[in-house]
């Protein structure tokens, strides 16, 4: 169970310090190189997605029994290894968090992900989960470049580390501008390792809002074979008949 | 033909310019036969678009119920795909009654295995011989027949044993859901895939292990 | 529309009888293997039969996806993932439907282009064109009605501006803005009446033009490349000497024609279904939310040229009448435009000029229509554009009236470019 993730979120306010690491321009959207077709990489994204996510987020159009379908999964693995208890295979994947309580406590019902992806892009999600950091200023302790203000701890915290921002100094009447985060406390993996992890999630949630792309992929292919074949054939009946017109 | 009225035939490349029939009829053919089988591919998602969704699917997946509060010679419904499922907790009278109606049935033996799994074509139709699990729908034109469990004179049958009357258009059936001879309705009722999970609790549209 | 005039009888004794009493087959005969039709057809002439393809697609999926579509303001979202996720081939039959759509406007807009091209509009086809014209419009408010019914926020923010439009009519405009929408914003009312239009009323009224649209066509002929008419030299047969039967030659050539549309059509449907976010926009998987507009809100890119048009105006009226107008002047082309000369291959230099100048106005506001950025000196380009969309015609008029075209000598006989 890490379905505790954003209390311990909460906790790692008090953490501080630590080494720096150099990192890009705040807010910049990161190119994610998502590849569908690295099944092993969306698993891994599933397993995080429900470890650390969806005790808050529900993938409202999402059927268990279609992840466990489309990604090569078998019932027990998904209901199991995904970690949880009391739903059914065909079900929705939905959040156990109750709404009105998710307002109390985030300002704001933690959104459903099914299409976030659709809605925003792959490279956003990708460096959204790479972004955050510590902001005491905010009502969650955590804030994000990419979506400056964003009501939403850091899930991934104890996989990433702890991200501080580094100011650049306030212009008159201008509030402080985030120049760089740095990486104050070192997480359980390395900046490339999690990498991968937000790769892994986004590729993942790439899936789920677009579950069909396998399908599509797979179809797609021998359409367009198809109608190369049916064109060429049509080429040649043309220029058959057309023999005629001078 | 276009323009047989002027010039073509006396055109300098004139053979060029044969049509070769057999060719021309052969690419027609062939494309129309090739051009057919596109549209008959692409009419294939569009059949298939009426198939149960997944959420049907998941509507109408297995279920458990639980038996334990039905008395003897009472009958509850259940619902499994949105269908009756009737479950009756037969009494010994109606058991032992079952056998002397053969001559009056239409399929006393069961032998129409479309209406119930492998496991349950017995005397009975059922894994244990005292619990009637059965789909509550008339073979006739689908109405949901009425439970008359008790073993007595009715308006429709003076020598009624217990068993259901269909309302509609008033087939009989046995309190094994084996239909009489002389009513509108062709088959026994069916029974649907389940096995008990302990005692007193039942899953619906799952096999027994081992069964097909 | 009568048989054809040397009482045509299939040699089958039972279509025989039936066309006794139905004279079916030949009317289809007179429409295919007797509807003569020019020789020198060029690429362009392949975008009428490929519009009737795509309206035939789009009636067709369109069935199936109203069989699980729920036309209600709580559902209709839910209902579009239920079609793309629960529903086998879902995907595919909406795809097939939200592409159709945009191809649709690909083909009319290239479909009416040619007519420009090749003057197809003028005399004496002005009626086949106001036809043409009154498709154009009816397929822009079936579009639009269409695009309000997945209930995204793009879909509830387009609704809401495009209706607003009609708020500038003056006295009515308010009072007419709720009688559109049954409520204060669009709402299910407004969903479940432009679902009914979409779906049965706007179809019903597409056919019937597009079956007018070829009487029309079939009353006059086929204009060609060279905008000449083939029915000025006819052999003694009484065929025209430059036209060939449509069946089989032209039944054969537009299969070419569809072959390669659809080769299109397929590559994005499997593979690029948002198009990039034009065809289906990132906006629209975010549901309906009276309360928060989205960061950058426009029409379709099929509609974005005159909403560039409409952004650019500093007055409410003024903006929506510069819009309606954009689109009414298009009705009036064939009597602007009085050059005797159809076919551009022999009209004036500066009818060409203009007429590339229109074609790269029209694309340029369409991609500042779509364009989120802010900089306002799109404003400015925008108002110039519109400038220059409305002085072709002023232009148009004043070059064909005045004589200064100066025109080339027209072929008698239709040319091969092969």
């Amino acid at each position: 169970m890490n379905k505790r993730t954003f209390v311990c979120a909460l906790l790692a306010l008090a953490l501080a310090g630590g080494p720096a690491l150099a990192q890009e321009a705040p807010g910049t959207i990161y190119d994610a190189h998502v590849n569908l077709h690295d099944i092993a990489s969306v698993q891994r994204g599933g397993r995080i997605f429900f470890n650390y996510c969806a005790g808050c987020h529900s993938l409202n159009y999402m059927r268990y029994e279609r992840i466990a379908h489309d990604l090569g999964l078998s019932e027990k693995q998904v209901m199991t290894d995904f970690d949880f208890n009391g739903v059914k295979f065909g079900d929705h994947a939905i959040s156990s968090m109750p709404a009105a309580d998710a307002e109390k406590w985030f300002g704001k019902a933690p959104p459903d992900l099914s299409l976030e992806v659709r809605a925003r892009g792959e490279n956003w999600v990708f460096s959204y989960l790479k972004s955050f950091y510590l902001d005491p200023t905010r009502p969650v302790g955590w804030n994000n470049t990419v979506f400056p203000n964003a009501s939403m701890p850091n899930p991934l915290w104890s996989l990433q580390g702890v991200q501080t921002a580094v100011f650049a100094p306030a212009k008159a009447g201008h509030d402080p501008q985030v120049e760089k985060l740095e990486l104050s406390r070192p997480g359980l993996e390395s900046p490339e390792q999690f990498d991968r992890t937000a790769r892994d999630v986004t590729a993942f949630l790439t899936y789920v809002a677009e579950p069909n792309t396998y399908e599509r992929d797979r179809l797609g292919l021998w359409v367009i074979l198809y109608l190369v074949g049916f064109s060429l054939l049509a080429v040649f009946l043309k220029r058959d008949y057309w023999k005629d017109i001078h | 033909m276009a323009h047989t009225s002027e010039g073509s035939l006396q055109s300098p490349s004139a053979d060029s310019t044969e049509v070769d029939h057999g060719r021309r009829r052969f690419l027609t053919l062939t494309t129309a036969v090739v051009g057919g089988a596109g549209v008959v591919a692409a009419a294939v998602p569009f059949i298939k678009s009426w198939e149960p969704s997944a959420r049907a699917l998941a509507a109408g997946a297995p279920v458990t119920i639980d038996i334990s509060k039905i008395e003897l010679g009472q009958m509850v419904r259940f619902a499994w795909r949105s269908l009756p499922i009737f479950v009756v907790n037969r009494t010994k009278e109606q058991l032992a009654d079952l056998p002397s109606l053969d001559p009056r049935l239409r399929d006393p033996e069961s032998k129409e295995t479309s209406q119930q799994p492998s496991y349950c074509q017995n005397t009975w139709r059922s894994i244990k011989p005292e619990w009637l699990v059965m789909i509550g729908i008339c073979t006739h034109l689908g109405c949901v027949p009425d439970y008359y469990g008790q073993i007595q004179p009715e308006p429709f049958d003076r020598h009624w044993k217990g068993g259901f009357f269909c309302p509609c258009h008033k087939s009989r059936y046995d309190v094994a859901g084996r239909v009489f001879q002389g009513v509108p309705a062709p088959l026994n009722m069916v029974i649907p895939p389940y096995h008990y999970i302990d005692d007193t609790h039942v899953r619906i549209g799952v096999n027994p292990k081992g069964a097909a | 529309m009568a048989a054809a005039p040397d009482a045509w009888k299939p040699s089958n004794k039972i279509l025989a009888w039936v066309e006794d009493r139905l004279p079916i087959l030949g009317f289809m005969r007179s429409h295919t293997a007797e509807y003569y039709a020019p020789k020198n057809f060029n690429f362009m002439y392949f975008f009428g039969s490929l519009a009737l393809l795509v309206l035939v697609n789009q009636i067709v999926t369109g069935i199936f996806l109203a069989m699980n579509f729920n036309p209600s303001a709580g559902h209709a979202f839910s209902s579009i993932q239920y079609i793309m996720r629960d529903v086998d081939w879902g995907w595919l039959i909406r795809y097939m439907h939200t592409t159709g759509a945009s191809l649709f406007f690909v083909v009319v807009y290239l479909h009416m282009f040619r007519a420009l091209m090749y003057g197809s509009h003028k005399q004496p086809r002005e009626l086949l064109w106001v036809i043409g014209m009154l498709i154009y419009l009816a397929l822009m408010a079936e579009a639009f009605m269409g695009y309000v019914l997945p209930w995204g926020q793009m879909s509830f923010w387009g609704a809401k501006v495009i209706i607003s439009l009609f708020g500038a009519v003056p006295v009515i405009g308010n009072k007419l803005v709720e009688w559109i929408m049954g409520d204060f914003l669009p709402a299910g009312a407004t969903l479940n009446r432009f679902f009914a239009l979409h779906v049965i009323a706007l179809p019903l009224v597409l056919l019937l033009l597009v079956v007018l649209h070829l009487g029309a066509l079939h009353t006059s002929g086929s204009n060609n490349p060279d905008g000449i008419e083939i029915k000025q030299h006819k052999g003694p047969d009484g065929k025209p000497l430059d036209g060939i039967p449509f069946h089989p030659y032209y039944t054969v050539k537009d299969l070419v024609g569809v072959g390669f549309f659809l080769l299109v059509a397929a590559f994005i449907i499997f593979y690029q279904p948002t198009f990039f976010g034009l065809f289906l926009e990132h906006d629209n998987y975010i549901p309906a939310n009276p309360l928060v507009t989205p960061a950058a809100i426009h029409p379709v890119w099929y509609f974005t040229p005159f909403y560039a048009m409409l952004r650019s105006i500093p007055s409410k009226g003024l903006g929506v009448l510069t819009l309606f107008s954009a689109i009414a002047v298009l009705f009036f082309l064939p009597w602007i435009d009085r050059s005797k000369v159809k076919s551009m291959r022999y009209r004036g230099t500066s009818y060409k000029v203009a007429l590339a100048v229109l074609a790269l106005t029209f694309i340029w506001l369409g991609k500042i229509g779509i364009g989120e950025s802010t900089w306002i000196g799109d404003t400015y380009i925008a108002r110039a554009l519109t400038g220059v969309y409305f002085a072709f015609f002023l232009f148009l008029w004043a070059y064909t009236y005045f004589g200064w075209e100066k025109t080339k000598p027209v072929p008698d006989r239709v040319t091969m470019h092969e």
